[in-house]
């Protein structure tokens, strides 16, 4: 009860959280194939799918030699520093304090972008093409290596993490290559608010881990965790609701 | 040479985005150890000050995002 607690919250973290990156990756594969064609497009998303795969085979021994307290202290303390970051932009954008990330907009700056590169020196277009289908699939790929080594390190469980973030980006490149357009419907910041709560409850456990704390119901103080963060950020998007009504005029 | 330390800032970006944020946690992360290791016996204590710490840190930091910059105190 308590594994499968631990693995199902790991597996659901890992492939929302991919899902989010894969789009994000996908606008910009997206446009640089739109602006100068696929060959770019695809050499740079396949340079940065190898280098992330040589990051996860030379990355994965090494965690292995790691002492399991300073591993879950390191990575409790990342998975804290990132899960709430994810989690403190969800709550300002679910509350209007910052814009909600734009899909189509980001799709059309990427694509003016490289139509004013390609106006200013185009016989090197290809490569500063390339080089920015790279620059995405490696950025928003490290961010999933990283949450699928997180969540599952040390614990046993890297393959079907690594399967369920690996199936989400699968299912998204084939959505976007099939519509041919960035996927601007996925409730992108939702998916962020729940990835923010799952991330940080796991950074949390971990980092407590790290420095000795035993956790009240083990493995199943996750689940309390989780529920203790979605309740403070409804709260905040509540109070930071009101506060933008009683300062608007 | 750009595009690197454009990665490289990227990738710091990815833990780091409001300073005062990180810091804060770390904060609470540092208060917690420094519990668990002047007293081992009472860790019950270091996880509560990690918890309590932490969704108090995020509680704070989105209130103050909203707060109009006039009331926020002016950089150094």
């Amino acid at each position: 009860m308590i594994v499968s607690v631990h693995l199902g919250s790991a597996v659901t973290a890992a492939f929302l959280a991919s899902l989010v990156e894969a789009v994000e990756a996908l606008t910009i594969v997206l446009a640089v194939g739109t602006v100068r064609g696929w060959r770019p497009a695809g050499l740079g998303a396949l340079a940065g799918l190898a280098l992330l795969a040589l990051i996860v085979v030379a990355l994965g021994p090494l965690l292995d030699r790691v002492p399991i307290s300073l591993l879950q202290l390191a990575v409790g303390i990342l998975l804290l520093l990132f899960g709430m970051r994810w989690l403190r932009k969800a709550i300002l954008r679910t509350a209007g304090v910052i814009a909600l990330h734009d899909e189509a907009s980001a799709f059309a700056n990427e694509t003016a972008e490289l139509r004013e590169e390609e106006r200013r020196r185009a016989p090197y277009l290809d490569w500063v093409a390339g080089i920015a289908s790279f620059k995405a699939v490696l950025l928003e790929g490290l961010e999933v290596v990283f949450i699928v080594i997180a969540v599952s390190a040390g614990r046993g469980m890297l393959i079907p993490v690594s399967i369920a973030a690996l199936v989400a980006c699968l299912l998204i490149a084939l959505v976007g290559l099939a519509l041919y357009r960035p996927l601007a419907r996925v409730p992108e910041n939702v998916l962020k608010f729940t990835v923010g709560v799952m991330l940080s409850s796991f950074g949390l456990f971990w980092t407590g881990e790290g420095l000795g704390v035993a956790w009240p119901g083990a493995d199943l103080a996750i689940v309390a965790f989780m529920g203790l963060f979605l309740a403070t950020a409804v709260a905040s998007v509540t109070l930071l609701g009101r506060r933008g009504a009683a300062v608007s005029p | 040479m750009k595009t690197l330390i454009g990665i490289a800032a990227s990738l710091a970006g990815l833990f780091v985005e409001d300073g005062a944020f990180a810091l804060a946690i770390l904060m609470v992360v540092a208060a917690s150890g420094i519990w668990a290791v002047l007293s081992p016996n009472a860790t019950s204590v270091s996880g509560a000050i990690l918890l309590v710490g932490c969704l108090a840190v995020l509680l704070l930091n989105v209130i103050r995002a909203r707060r109009p910059p006039a009331l926020r105190r002016p950089p150094k």
